[in-house]
């Protein structure tokens, strides 16, 4: 194996890793909040042709990432609104966005198929982006960066700044953080935003980064591989860091099987590798900790708030 | 016959003053007219059954909530208070009954949380040093929550109240969760506080603790002042009539009972810690005679709740005759078996376990007498057999509920708590066992259950009660164990064993063994 | 002003009725403007999408034979999620129950009798419970979220589908496209039944919620499912096991997808192909809660989505709107039953005056 080969294999793995890093952090600040989100794959989505529709309209693509960042989080907002609020049931609601952002993309989408659309310029200066070695640092897209700050300043948010305490002391016991006097709804309000921010701008990243078209579904589950990755990250930052390259690295293994056919196992069996990948994992971290003793307490629990 | 204590008898401006205080809600009427005088330095008991308006009207002074109709007034001025921040402002802080606290989070993080400027974390760590050792509290900044006993963590819902350098402090029930030693180093810490000028404000329905403490009482009955008075020269009794508003019904227990032979009984019961916060029960002895009740005393979180679900078959003994009854091996049976066999449970929350709060009276009978009480038809339960045996509950212990239809959540604690004891009572156990049995429940309410019980072991039945509350225990109880930390002590008769003996054996003072002797040693010179 | 909300004492027997109706009825409303904002008919839409199905007696075929999956998977999911435990991943056992169907139509191709049937529907049911019992395994012996773990075979399955049509199982007629051999006479059901224009699966899943009815509500397991999903301490209390529940609500919903995926299969298509997954397993889980959760609402409200799965086709052609609205319109419905269902356990009160403190400065 040659090192350019190395090379591209790991600037593939980092690439596909970074729409799961991106949704998965967002979850990971919702779920420590308390809330348990599964709209993430609609978001994703709504994401994807907000981002597709904006660049191709504009013709600037960082345009189209804020476009989805919103999108996002309005959509998140039709969730926050019904759980906040209403009290109503979690994970019913979330597959509600997840198979409502799916038809509202795919109708938006609808005028929008078989048009080509944007990609990003490279933000480093292309000797160094398309140096043999340096584009293992330099050659990607500014999303891929974008994900990495974004991991470094949640960490710092959660664990080295007061709201960042309250945001966790909220997922730890609402009834308390509310008595001490702290908004629950508020606080959980921001924090899904926040959650469906990142689900739209990872959504992005499939509609400008891997390819520059629009097809209704494109995501193709990433959005359920982000949710098991903040559940293998036990909640914590640098586990899903490590976790997110892990699942890149069997869905960059999907796609070698693909593009170069290994022969002695079908391609449905890498197809389906990472969601087995998932479940097996799922299990390994599920047994070995306290089975979720590190969840935060509330997650997922309806908050109802006293008259 | 209103009694205020006038400002204008020679001493300084009252501290707070309520006057005429009135708080409405959908249905009652929680506070009727109130009045309320507080002197500066002074240790003043608020005393009441529960559902007489206390937590109401001390919710409005720390203002969650606010008056509909009345006066507050704070070192003679008249103010608005219209949030907790507002009182905290002020100089009123609160400890709550129920503790506002993160498990997963450390004491610094928890107080931190509390606090209404943010300061840095070292600066808040060496204040909090500062206000333990001036008040003679032992507590770690860097321990996490859900480590602690439930008496340290008490000591760090006030801690964050020492630390606004509080005029008036509010403590909500703070002794039920705290052995005798704790309470006598609460109290310590009380009268310091007292001495330097700030104003105690102590709600109770603990008779002699409030004697033993307070310099004034003022007691609420129904929403409504009753009297105020001086706890030194009333009596237990007299006071309690005051809080009660009738004639003290003493239990009836016939005299001269002969117990019967065993027939309940736990030999070398172990069990291993379940998750995190659990506590494992190691080597569980007891023996319990036919007409017999065992009283199982100790602070929350020494495996009360570990021990119940043993005896109720929810968790499963490592042997079959870790539990007799009878004689019979029933460690290996789950709940449905053991009630067939005879034993019945009832655990400590009401809502969520020991009944669903969305389910009907009858669905709730079918949880648990369903078999017992024959109400399965092939395979099917028939509603109407569940729904008379609900009825016949209802009568029989006077729940009051429109009927067997209602919802249990919409019944109030005392009537779901009469409901639960007369569903278990009624199914004529052979051996009851039952957790916290008058928590939270009117004493009109409280009464009838402990007599129901009194009635069910005169015919024969063994009975084990778990409480916290260990007046009840030494009120009812024939024996008593003390569990502390998963393993119980010796059985010892009630009538022949102290206070202090009891709670050294409760664990003296949490986290502080220095104390502990210190207090014991105390106790021995003036009991409590 | 303030809109709180105020526990009713009990739940609302009214609220538990109207608000599916609300909910259908608000979900047209919002649906036609949205259509309309973005340039369609929206009010057209509608009408050919809840209407057109219901006055359109030649439509009534199709709409019984959506129906009867959606029913079926929809009972098993009702059970689940009464329990609380989430079978998201239906799907998946929808399509192996399909797959062990078509298994045994490959086994039994140049066989005969009457006795192909009852194994093919055996092997389905058994097929969709096998490949839920992975997730009731990993949820009690690993702890792992059935969520999570039932969605990830959903994928799972369609690549099994995938192998299996493109590979082993094509049809060696068939000119190489992704589909099995079709199924022989012995191993396909009739379109309809008893002289009516229904199928089958109809009748099957409208029997199924009667008993599912009288289990949920009169049997000890009923009891048992209801209490685990509202208070799983009073359930160990009761003396229900909560691992053996997953277990059962599990293996019963995945059958019950199974059930539909191989009726599905043997009635109308006639054999498997790479369009066999239709999303049924997932538009369940919004027949389940329209439903709310009681076998014969889930019923009516299967009968209501597969009205507009038949309307969404009828709009496609006559508004020209795409394939994706009946999704739309499906979940604005699932959002909308959630959303009334405060409504059930609590009213709203409006306060009018702000809370205020008491006047201040009364003389003493």
């Amino acid at each position: 194996m040659s090192l350019e080969f190395l090379i591209a294999a790991l600037v593939t793995i980092v690439s596909v890793t970074t729409p799961i890093l991106l949704a998965a952090t967002g979850e990971l600040v919702v779920e420590k909040s308390g809330v348990l989100n599964l709209g993430i794959e609609g978001m994703m989505l709504i994401g994807a042709i907000a981002a597709f529709a904006v660049s191709y309209e504009t013709g600037n693509p960082w345009l189209g990432v804020i476009a989805s960042a919103v999108a996002g989080a309005l959509a998140s907002m039709i969730f926050a609104v019904l759980v906040l609020f209403l009290g109503s049931n979690q994970v019913a609601t979330g597959l509600a966005l997840t198979i409502f952002g799916t038809g509202l993309s795919s109708l938006i989408g609808d005028s929008y198929i078989g048009m080509a659309g944007d990609s990003f310029d490279s933000i480093f200066p292309t000797a160094l982006a398309e140096d043999p070695i340096g584009k293992l640092f330099f050659g990607y897209s500014p999303l891929v960066y974008i994900a990495f700050i974004a991991v470094l300043a949640v960490y710092y948010f959660l664990n080295r700044t007061r709201a960042g305490l309250v945001l966790r002391a909220v997922g730890e016991n609402d009834v308390s953080a509310r008595s001490i006097g702290y908004s629950v709804i508020g606080v959980r309000c921001a924090a899904i935003a926040f959650g469906g921010a990142m689900a739209g701008v990872s959504g992005s990243y499939f509609t400008l980064v891997s390819n520059s078209l629009w097809q209704p579904g494109m995501t193709a589950g990433r959005g359920w591989i982000a949710l098991a990755l903040v559940v293998f990250s036990g909640w914590r930052t640098g586990r899903l860091l490590a976790g997110a390259y892990f699942f890149g690295l069997f869905m960059t293994l999907e796609l070698y099987a693909k593009a170069s056919g290994f022969s002695f196992l079908p391609s449905q069996f890498w197809a389906s590798m990472p969601y087995l990948m998932a479940i097996i994992v799922l299990a390994i971290m599920s047994a070995r900790e306290s089975g979720g003793a590190e969840a935060p307490a509330c997650l997922g629990k309806t908050y109802i708030p006293d008259a | 016959m209103a009694e205020t204590k006038s400002a204008l008898n020679g001493s300084a401006k009252p501290r707070l003053e309520l006057r005429g205080v009135t708080k409405r809600f959908p249905g009652v009427l929680a506070n009727d007219n109130v009045s309320l005088t507080v002197k500066p330095g002074e240790v003043h008991a608020l005393l009441g059954e529960n559902g007489a308006g206390k937590s109401t009207l001390v919710k409005m002074i720390y203002g969650i909530l606010a008056p509909d109709s009345g006066d507050v007034l704070w070192d003679g001025e008249p103010v608005k208070i219209p949030n907790p921040r507002a009182a905290r402002k002020l100089g009123i802080g609160m400890v709550f009954q129920h503790f506002s606290l993160f498990e997963a989070l450390t004491v610094l993080e928890n107080i931190a949380l509390g606090l209404d400027s943010s300061i840095s974390q070292r600066d808040l760590e060496a204040e909090i040093l500062r206000v333990l050792d001036l008040y003679g509290l032992k507590l770690d900044p860097k321990r996490i929550v859900s480590t602690l006993s439930v008496g340290e963590r008490q000591r760090i819902e006030i801690v964050r109240a020492l630390l606004l350098n509080p005029r008036l402090l509010i403590m909500d029930e703070p002794t039920s969760v705290l052995t005798p030693q704790e309470v006598e180093q609460l109290f310590e810490t009380l009268r310091k506080l007292a001495a330097g000028g700030c104003s105690i404000l102590y709600i109770s329905h603990k008779l002699h603790e409030i004697i033993a403490l307070c310099d004034t009482a003022t007691i609420l009955r129904g929403g409504k002042f009753v009297a105020e008075c001086d706890p030194k020269k009333e009596t237990s009794k007299s006071m309690a009539e005051l809080m009660i508003g009738a004639n003290l019904k003493e239990i009836n227990r016939p005299a001269g009972r002969a117990l019967g032979y065993e027939k309940f009984a736990a030999r070398g019961l172990s069990l291993p810690k379940h998750g995190d916060f659990g506590v494992a029960l190691k080597d569980i002895n007891f023996s319990v005679r036919a007409g017999e009740i065992l009283g199982v005393a100790g602070v929350a979180g020494n495996g009360q709740n570990e021990f119940m679900e043993a005896l109720s078959g929810e968790m499963l003994a490592k042997s079959p005759d870790a539990i007799l009854m009878d004689g019979i091996a029933i460690g290996w049976l789950g709940p449905t078996e053991r009630r067939a066999q005879g034993l019945c449970a009832v655990p400590e929350e009401r809502n969520g376990h020991a009944a669903v709060g969305d389910f009907t009276l009858t669905e709730n009978g079918s949880l648990t007498a369903r078999r017992r009480m024959g109400f399965m038809q092939g395979g099917l339960i028939s509603g109407g057999r569940a729904f008379a045996y609900a009825e016949k509950v209802i009568k029989g212990f006077t729940v009051k509920a429109l009927g067997p239809s209602s919802t249990a959540g919409s019944l109030s604690g005392g009537n779901l708590q009469k409901f639960i004891m007369g569903r278990e009572i009624m199914q004529e156990p052979t051996a009851l066992v039952v957790s916290q049995p008058t928590w939270g429940v009117d004493a009109g309410a409280a009464g009838a259950i402990r007599q129901a019980i009194v009635d069910l072991a005169a015919r024969g039945c063994a009975v084990v009660v778990v409480s916290q509350d260990l007046d009840e225990l030494l009120e009812f109880c024939d024996s008593l164990v003390v569990i502390n930390l998963g393993s119980l002590s010796r059985v010892m008769k009630v009538g022949e064993v102290t206070i202090e003996e009891i709670g050294l054996l409760m664990g003296g003072v949490h986290g502080d063994p220095e104390a502990t002797v210190a207090m014991t040693e105390q106790l021995h010179a003036h009991p409590i | 002003m303030r809109i709180r909300f105020e526990k009713r004492r009990d739940p609302s027997q009214v609220m538990q009725a109207v608000t599916p109706v609300a909910a259908v009825l608000l979900t047209m409303l919002i649906g036609a403007a949205i259509f309309q904002a973005i340039g369609y008919d929206g009010p057209r839409a509608v009408k050919e999408i809840f209407f057109t199905p219901i006055l359109a007696s030649y439509k009534w075929p199709d709409v019984a034979r959506r129906a009867a999956p959606l029913i079926l998977i929809a009972l098993g999911l009702c059970m689940g999620n009464r329990a609380k435990v989430w079978n998201i991943g239906a799907e998946g056992q929808y399509i192996v129950g399909a797959l062990a169907g078509a298994g045994v139509a490959y086994f039994t191709k140049n066989l005969q009798g009457f006795w192909i049937m009852p194994l093919m529907i055996a092997a389905g049911i058994v097929g969709g419970a096998l490949w839920a019992a992975i997730p009731a395994f990993l949820k009690t012996q690993y702890r792992v979220n059935e969520i999570l773990s039932s969605l990830m075979l959903v994928y799972v399955a369609a690549q099994l589908l995938n192998y299996l049509v493109t590979g082993p199982w094509k049809d060696p007629n068939g000119h190489n496209f992704p589909q099995t051999a079709p199924f022989t006479v012995w191993q396909v059901l009739p379109h309809t039944i008893l002289g009516t224009p229904f199928p089958p699966g109809l009748f099957i899943a409208f029997a199924l919620s009667v008993v599912f009815w009288i289990v949920m509500t009169r049997s000890e397991f009923g009891l048992g499912i209801r209490v685990v999903g509202d208070a799983p301490k009073a359930a160990k209390y009761a003396g229900y096991n909560a691992d053996t529940m997953v277990w059962q609500t599990l293996l019963i919903s995945g059958g019950m997808a199974g059930l539909a995926g191989v009726l599905e299969a043997a009635t109308q298509s006639g054999q498997l192909n790479l369009g066999f997954p239709s999303g049924y397993g997932f538009t369940a889980i919004i027949v389940s809660f329209l439903g709310r959760l009681h076998p014969l609402g889930a019923a009516l409200a299967g009968v209501v989505l597969a009205i507009t799965y038949v309307g969404g086709q009828v709009a496609q052609t006559v508004v020209h709107v795409p394939s994706s609205t009946a999704g739309i319109f499906q979940s604005l419905l699932l959002f909308l039953i959630l959303a009334s269902d405060v409504l059930v356990k609590r009213r709203i009160r409006i306060d009018w005056a702000p809370a205020k403190t008491q006047s201040v400065g009364s003389a003493t």
